[in-house]
């Protein structure tokens, strides 16, 4: 009798990460080979000036074309669509999704794992706010923003998910897959979209903790822009979903 | 039903009392204790939700945890990571 054996695509999207994308994809091979589970990483680059795919190409030779799969994009095209470009030749039947500049640390993927196996969840959602899940290098401005951010989330949407606008998470690739055709929103909002419709569709939902260490905030303000925009696209979920 | 009209209807749902009891519409005669109370319950259940909103996001950023210690763990495996790439001959 064969038995199917789980593997796991990583999808990493890449916009100008040179320095921190050797990085992750090491910590990555570390932790999975540590854990045995099987797994894929395929790197979505959307044109980087910086030569951030031909630093992917090295690691390909380094770690072989059947653990590190290249599928890049001539430019920047948003989240979504990278998601449904690298799906397409993922050979998984789990999807990671994660940020590849080193604030998601590959060493919660085995917990996730675990976590989905514990009850077979349709996906698993890193947070930030509960158990000693956390943040790193944010002052007190942005912490009350986030928190913030997710109150007015939180009683607005009532999703059954402590983290909304999280993007480290562990999906079945079939919802996955239905859920990305279906979100129409962009940035922060579009991760809350895909949690909030995979309720709407009776998917369950399973949380591990994690941390988030922001090496980047210095530079990547929160500006009264992201704000407005966050705040419009919550109140379009909230009028529509 | 979407999130916003779960709202309006919840919202109309509690006017629609409050309105019942305040302004006496069915005529039912209630005692003037109720109609007393009722009248300022919107007002009052408004600033209630507003305390629990300040006191609840306060206390949220107050507890949110620092993780200092993963923090130095991923500095640390940089440079592991680092070494042992060049190792492997990636040109960095």
């Amino acid at each position: 009798m064969r038995v199917r054996e789980d593997k796991y695509s990583v999808l990493l999207p890449t916009y100008n990460e040179r320095e921190n994308l050797p990085l992750i994809v090491w910590l990555l091979v570390k932790y999975f080979n540590e854990s045995g589970y099987n797994y894929e990483i395929i790197i979505i680059d959307d044109g980087s000036p910086d030569g951030t795919l031909e630093v992917a190409e090295q690691l390909q030779k380094i770690y072989g074309s059947n653990k590190i799969l290249l599928r890049p994009r001539e430019k920047k095209l948003g989240l979504g669509t990278a998601y449904i470009h690298g799906m397409k030749h993922a050979s998984g039947n789990f999807v990671i999704i994660m940020d590849a500049d080193l604030s998601h640390h590959p060493k919660f993927i085995p917990e996730f794992i675990e976590k989905q196996k514990e009850g077979d969840y349709d996906l698993v959602s890193g947070t930030r706010y509960r158990g000693n899940g956390g943040v790193y290098g944010w002052d007190l401005r942005r912490k009350l923003i986030s928190r913030g951010a997710n109150f007015l989330s939180q009683v607005l949407l009532r999703p059954g998910a402590s983290d909304l606008t999280g993007s480290f998470r562990l999906y079945k690739k079939h919802v996955l897959e239905s859920l990305v055709e279906r979100c129409v929103s962009k940035g922060y909002v579009f991760q809350m979209e895909m949690i909030v419709r995979a309720r709407q569709l009776n998917y369950t939902v399973g949380e591990v903790p994690i941390s988030f260490v922001d090496r980047v905030y210095g530079e990547s303000k929160l500006g009264g822009n992201e704000i407005v925009s966050f705040v419009k696209g919550l109140l379009t979920l909230f009028a529509t979903t | 039903m979407t999130k916003l009209l779960q709202w309006l209807l919840g919202v109309s749902l509690v006017l629609t009392a409050w309105a019942l009891v305040s302004f006496d519409l069915l005529e039912l005669s209630l005692p003037p204790a109720y109609r007393e109370m009722a009248w300022p319950m919107p007002l009052y259940l408004l600033v209630s939700f507003g305390c629990y909103s300040l006191a609840t996001v306060g206390y949220r950023v107050a507890t949110f945890n620092d993780c200092v210690d993963a923090a130095k763990e991923l500095q640390v495996q940089i440079k592991e990571a680092k070494a042992d790439l060049r190792k492997k001959g990636l040109k960095m």
